[in-house]
């Protein structure tokens, strides 16, 4: 039977604002409040690592999430949501079988061509890691492609850590550098204890070849590119995934402008200097 | 009576005359080809654009006084059609309308199958265009039509429209249509445009063709061939119109100005009077922002989805999970006026302002858009870099 | 290769840019000191005698709190400055040291530093400055880490 159930005579670009109603394949709980959600469509769905979909729930509501998985498997593709309202609440309440309206994919992607033949740094924080891991799959899927490959990924406590045993898998390659920290550790945690920007300054990269990929808080994300700057970084080799209030995804609604920028599709991912002009001013 | 109707067919860029006692037959003529007709009419003290049959459900001898936080109806001592400026509604309110369905969906089983709406618009002809409504249509059309997803609701509504504009006779109390090149002569984007002129017991219309559509129209109204002193008497009377703008605004590098006085004080001084109240947005003929509401009925087995117009000023406009990026007003009037007059050039290669003057009438405390440029340019810190940045960038 | 004492402090970064006669001045405060994982550095209250530049290792800056043991609140490694309090009185250590990782690291005496920069002035101050730079890019850290950022409402 069909996991994925197409609306008669719709294609999905007929009219933009309508979801395709798509049945959960899996999902699977992270973390206490993070949880995966996978989908097997019919038809081919392809994006491109940092795009999003808008996720619907039947009379509830709908959110924008990053596509957390590979971006080289086209039958399948997953979601890492955390519940922050009453869209998510109500995403995870839901079983293998139910049906989520999607919309998408839509938005800006992460600079992986651009990156080949350079130092990859790979930033996240806490969720930030989500919209990051299509990234790191099609970066290891090419390896040879790129120079140092360094992953610094810093949460809230070791019990917040996300895809632990992929972090786990990924920091034992002889040829990528991982580095987890918790702002608090806990009784049994060995492992480094401070913001993920301490560990900026000891990452084994060279800043004159390297291109920097961050997602995180907006404040966390601000702290790094301090430092990576202070690494001598410039402000064209370092991009950021932003995040800001969406209802239609398709640049119409006003609601997720940043500046002149529409976060929907002019990011979420942005090349650091095409909003350096404002990125940390207060209320912008 | 002033003459029968031609035998000659109409062509683009004709212009000719239709006196005030043949009016009706312009109506005659859009309904006969199915066009629901909507144009000025006064409600509720003021001139509202609504459904209109006739000549006389027009404002007629009716005219706008207009100024900061201040609209009134007075009487005219003249029976003008279109003596008036612009209301506090703008035509977007047919184009893009303030509440629409987009789809219903019904639960079936597990899943739920969704059914949209298929945009029917009526027919429709605007009667009464003004200058500055033409160019703001033409900026809604960049914003709806020219990105990389078209709305198919307002393709479907605006090729569907016939437009007979209206050539100011006077300006209003707070028009700035001359500032933003917007007016007060309609030049692009009409079926047909008239100049009212009323002189020496004359009452007429100086008529010029913009469409073929239009000049099938106009072919079932009486008129004459328009001579020299016609048209030069409806040039006269633009030209008259735009040395009388209420307000001025100084665009040269207005762009660059709003970018490089994100913390100017003036955003802190308004501030205290703005009351968030989201007037202008009402008003503003350019201004889009909407928002998407799902909703079910109590049993759950019905959902809608309505897209409505929403304002940057409310409080939850920019709300992000746990907080508000633009919870003062100081940043929420500071992203109105900096979109309007700045970064809606960035995004849409023109300004989003058309000089209307409605935002300032229609504040309840008369905050002036043109006064507040005018005051961040007069006293802009001395020291400020001319390239886009304060000096204040937290990354350089 | 056994490196020089000299040599080690040249290559810390911490020291970077110091005048060669500096480095001289101070290297007979200094040793090179080894501490197995899981090994006690110093303890808080201890009095504040040595300070350490971490070479290599993972150390846990931590606080004992009553019903919930050691409590980490930030680690440190290879590069980072360990310790402070020798700089003022009491000199007293207000937090314990434990390495998680064998760890090795520079010591420097902190009563006979004091007093070289107390003797030589200029010392002093090129050692405040790279201290103070250690000191608030700690507390910028620390500022952040106290935000909660990941918490929900971030």
């Amino acid at each position: 039977m069909a996991s994925g159930l197409e609306q008669p005579g719709i294609a999905a670009a007929a009219d933009p604002m309508v979801p395709r109603p798509l049945r959960i394949e899996r999902m699977r709980q992270d973390t206490h409040d993070t949880f995966t959600m996978d989908f097997a469509p019919e038809s081919e769905f392809s994006f491109a690592p940092g795009q999003f979909n808008m996720l619907y729930v039947f009379g509830v509501g709908e959110v924008p999430i990053s596509i957390s998985s590979d971006a080289a498997r086209k039958s399948e593709f997953q979601h890492t949501i955390r519940v922050v309202g009453a869209a998510t609440s109500a995403l995870k309440q839901m079983k293998k079988g139910d049906a989520v309206g999607i919309r998408g994919p839509f938005g800006s992607s992460w600079p992986v061509a651009e990156a080949e033949g350079h130092d990859c740094l790979i930033l996240a924080g806490g969720i930030g890691l989500a919209p990051l891991r299509p990234v790191i799959y099609t970066v290891l899927a090419h390896r040879q492609k790129y120079r140092r490959v360094v992953i610094l990924y810093g949460t809230r406590t070791p019990e917040d850590i996300l895809y632990a045993p992929e972090l786990k898998d990924w920091r034992g390659k002889f040829d990528l550098d991982v580095h987890v920290t918790v702002d608090r550790g806990g009784r049994d945690w060995r492992g480094n204890v401070g913001v993920v920007t301490s560990l900026i300054s000891r990452a084994a990269f060279d800043p004159s070849n390297a291109v920097a990929m961050l997602c995180g808080p907006e404040v966390m994300m601000r702290f790094s590119l301090l430092e990576l700057q202070k690494r001598g970084l410039t402000a064209q080799r370092m991009y950021l995934s932003m995040e800001r209030n969406m209802k239609c995804a398709i640049g119409l609604c006003g609601h997720c402008q940043y500046g002149p920028t529409f976060v929907c599709k002019d990011g979420p991912v942005f090349r650091l200097d095409r909003i350096a002009s404002i990125f940390g001013k207060a209320e912008v | 009576m002033s003459g029968s109707p031609a035998q000659v067919p109409l062509q683009v860029n004709d212009h000719l005359v239709v006196d005030v006692s043949d009016f009706d037959e312009l109506f005659q003529a859009l309904a006969n080809r199915g066009y629901e007709i909507v144009g000025p009419t006064v409600r509720d003290g003021a001139i509202v654009y609504d459904r209109v049959t006739c000549t006389n459900d027009l404002p007629c001898g009716w005219t706008d006084e207009q100024a900061g936080g201040s609209y009134r109806l007075k009487r005219r001592a003249d029976a003008a059609l279109f003596g008036y400026a612009v209301g506090p509604h703008s035509w977007k309110k047919f184009l893009h309308p303030p509440v629409e369905r987009l789809w219903e969906a019904k639960r079936e089983a597990s899943t739920f199958r969704i059914l949209p709406d298929a945009p029917a618009p009526p027919k429709r002809a605007f009667l009464g265009v003004r200058a500055c409504e033409l160019q703001a249509i033409a900026v809604q059309d960049k914003v709806f039509l020219k990105g990389p997803y078209v709305e198919p609701g307002y393709q479907a509504r605006r090729d569907n429209v016939f437009i007979v504009a209206v050539n100011c006779g006077q300006a209003g109390g707070t028009c700035f249509c001359v500032s933003m090149n917007a007016g007060p002569k309609a030049t692009f984007g009409y079926d047909l445009s008239l100049t009212e002129v009323l002189s020496d017991g004359a009452h007429h219309f100086v008529v010029h063709v913009g469409s073929l559509l239009g000049a099938e129209v106009l072919s079932e109204v009486r008129h004459r061939t328009a001579g020299g002193a016609d048209t030069r008497a409806a040039d006269e009377i633009v030209a008259e119109t735009a040395r009388h703008m209420g307000r001025h605004m100084d665009t040269a590098g207005i762009k660059e100005l709003l970018y490089r006085n994100y913390e100017h004080p003036r955003w802190e001084n308004v501030a205290e009077r703005c009351l968030t109240c989201a007037n202008c947005t009402m008003v503003c003929p350019t201004c889009f922002c909407t928002t998407v509401e799902d909703v079910t009925d109590l049993g759950g087995e019905h959902a809608e989805r309505w897209r409505k117009w929403d304002s940057c000023f409310t409080m939850d406009f920019s709300y992000i999970h746990g907080g508000t990026v633009r919870a003062t007003t100081k940043s929420r009037y500071r992203q109105w006026m900096t979109h309007k007059l700045a970064t809606w050039i960035d995004q849409f290669g023109s300004s989003g302002c058309v000089g209307c003057g409605r935002c300032i009438t229609w504040c309840p405390v008369a905050i002036d858009i043109t006064e507040e440029v005018r005051a961040i340019r007069e006293s802009e810190p001395a020291s400020s870099p001319a390239d886009g940045r304060d000096g204040n960038d937290p990354i350089a | 290769m056994i490196q020089s004492l000299e040599r080690v402090i040249e290559q810390h970064p911490f020291f970077k840019g110091l005048e060669k006669a500096h480095i001289q001045f101070i290297v007979g405060c200094a040793k090179n000191v080894r501490f197995a994982e899981g090994e006690v550095i110093f303890r808080e209250g201890d009095p504040a005698n040595e300070f350490y530049f971490v070479r290599e290792g993972l150390v846990a800056v931590e606080l004992m709190v009553p019903h919930r043991g050691f409590t980490t609140v930030q680690t440190v490694g290879a590069g980072d400055v360990l310790g402070w309090s020798w700089l003022l009185p009491p000199y007293q250590w207000r937090f314990g040291a434990r390495t998680l990782e064998a760890t090795r690291a520079l010591a420097f005496d902190a009563a006979c530093l004091r007093a070289k920069c107390e003797s030589d002035h200029h010392l002093g101050y090129e050692l405040f400055k790279r201290l103070s730079s250690v000191i608030t890019e700690r507390l910028e850290a620390t500022r952040l880490q106290l935000m909660d950022l990941y918490g929900v409402g971030a």
